[in-house]
């Protein structure tokens, strides 16, 4: 692994995007808490910028980042280094070094600002969903060979999990209204990141206890030990998933 | 030293190979010749893992290379258009390549001299011009003393004099008994070259013979004019 992350991470350095990023996200998590007189306004604005911003520019700066580095691969590949070894450094590559961005950005202001045992979760899961991203983002590049249809996937992907799949759960909740169908929708999160990243964080928070009766039947759930383990391993699974996949395709790609 | 057996590859509907059957020793220097599109680039992606075949098998060395990446150790690769990242100098392609091998054999810096690429280290690839893309390949290709050299169209965008100095080096490798491959359109090129020579037309081997035999078959001095009278020899309905 050693030589080949060492070359992606230089480069990736050398690219000013994750620089500009860290910054971005610097000025909008202490703005956040310093700006606000409460911490619970700031937690929410946080909130949103996990679930928004985070998995969106780890989506594109991935895929992108991989589109371009198509020639850096195909030298690499006439060199005795194994396929694996070049895919798995460039997820590392980009990994670590949004992954970083996000603790110097958000990270640091909510280890201050926030209580502690909601500020590890909230960092634990900015750092899972840019993982499970880049991960995502690795795939749309291997299913598309074209940069343009590739990008356009990520970003219609974005839109599905971050805007979409709750429209489609309010639509099933109002049709199905007269069902019992709390259930069945605790299942359902598990089908996007976001939503259990939400839900999880949520459940942390004291608005909470205004959700009413699906809310009871979430926090029934999501609120006991097994739901939070549960669904911390469902994030690593999709986490996961979509880069082994894509990897087991990588390893037959014709370049 | 390299053994193809029953290579097939399709892209999509597209067959490229059909089942094809080589035994390459070292010490030869291998032209591969045809027309555009017959396989002899996708056969050259294949022996170097860059392009899975459907079927069939290669071994190096007797070993299959199939899932195996530790051969490439052994191959010095040139390709037809070098495609490098466009934001690094040549100084640091070079330093990442010597990197990557970390090669404990003795370094060849005979075309880099002969190129004089010192004194360009400093340009980005994404300036250069396509001879002085094919310049750098080249010093990659030979830089690390491999016994098997595989060459796309070496010569094709290099100036004249370091076309000449390319084949100079070419013959001086082949005698120190190196497997090499050459793949080109100027036949006239290959003349003072190769030893062998295969001849591919739409994914199949049309024939494999050694050169000094097929300038006696077809009494001929030159490699061109053999292809030719071969070509119209089969059309006639008649086979080597």
């Amino acid at each position: 692994m050693g030589r080949i992350f060492k070359y992606v991470m230089l480069d990736i350095m050398k690219n000013k995007f994750v620089m500009i990023y860290t910054f971005i996200l610097v000025l909008i998590g202490w703005s956040a808490f310093t700006l606000e007189d409460s911490s619970a306004k700031g937690i929410l604005t946080l909130l949103n910028l996990i679930l928004l911003t985070v998995p969106l520019v780890s989506i594109l700066f991935s895929a992108i980042y991989i589109y371009n580095s198509a020639e850096f691969i195909e030298l690499l590949i006439s060199h005795p280094i194994k396929r694996k070894k070049i895919w798995l450094s460039l997820f590392w590559g980009l990994n670590s070094s949004l992954v970083t961005a996000f603790i110097i950005g958000a990270g640091i202001p909510l280890l201050i600002f926030a209580e502690p045992p909601l500020s590890f979760l909230m960092i634990g899961i900015g750092i899972l969903i840019t993982t499970i991203f880049v991960s995502i983002a690795m795939l749309c590049t291997i299913v598309y060979k074209d940069k343009a249809k590739g990008i356009g996937l990520t970003i219609v992907l974005w839109i599905y999990f971050a805007l979409l799949f709750d429209g489609i759960l309010l639509f099933l909740l109002f049709q199905f209204a007269d069902y019992p169908i709390e259930q069945p929708m605790v299942l359902m999160t598990a089908l996007s990141p976001l939503d259990l990243s939400r839900i999880l964080i949520l459940l942390q928070l004291d608005t909470s206890a205004i959700m009413g009766y699906t809310g009871a039947i979430f926090k029934d759930f999501f609120g006991t030990t097994i739901g939070m383990v549960v669904s911390l391993g469902l994030l690593i699974l999709w986490g996961v998933l979509p880069f082994a996949y894509s990897l087991s395709k990588f390893k037959k790609k014709d370049l | 030293m390299i053994q193809i057996e029953k290579i097939s590859k399709k892209f999509g509907k597209l067959s490229v190979l059909n089942s094809v059957d080589l035994f390459l020793n070292k010490g030869e220097c291998i032209a591969l010749v045809g027309p555009n599109g017959c396989g002899k680039t996708t056969l050259i992606k294949i022996i170097l893992g860059m392009v899975i075949p459907d079927t069939g098998n290669i071994l190096v060395n007797n070993e299959s290379i199939l899932k195996a990446e530790l051969y490439k150790k052994q191959i010095g690769y040139m390709p037809q258009i070098g495609r490098y990242p466009q934001n690094m100098t040549i100084g640091q392609i070079i330093k990442m390549i010597k990197g990557i091998r970390n090669s404990d054999a003795e370094l060849d810096y005979d075309l880099y001299k002969a190129y004089d690429l010192d004194s360009l280290l400093d340009k980005k690839m994404s300036t250069l011009s396509g001879g002085t893309m094919q310049k750098v390949s080249a010093v990659l290709a030979f830089m690390f003393n491999p016994a098997i050299l595989i060459l796309d169209e070496p010569t094709a965008g290099l100036d004249p004099i370091a076309a000449e100095k390319l084949k100079q080096k070419i013959i001086a490798e082949k005698q120190k008994g190196k497997l090499i491959i050459i793949t080109s359109h100027l036949l006239s090129e290959l003349d003072d070259m190769v030893s062998e020579l295969i001849f591919m037309q739409e994914g199949d081997i049309i024939f494999h013979q050694s050169v000094s035999a097929l300038k006696k078959y077809t009494q001929t001095e030159k490699i061109s004019k053999a292809i030719l009278q071969i070509l119209k020899a089969g059309k006639n309905g008649k086979n080597i």
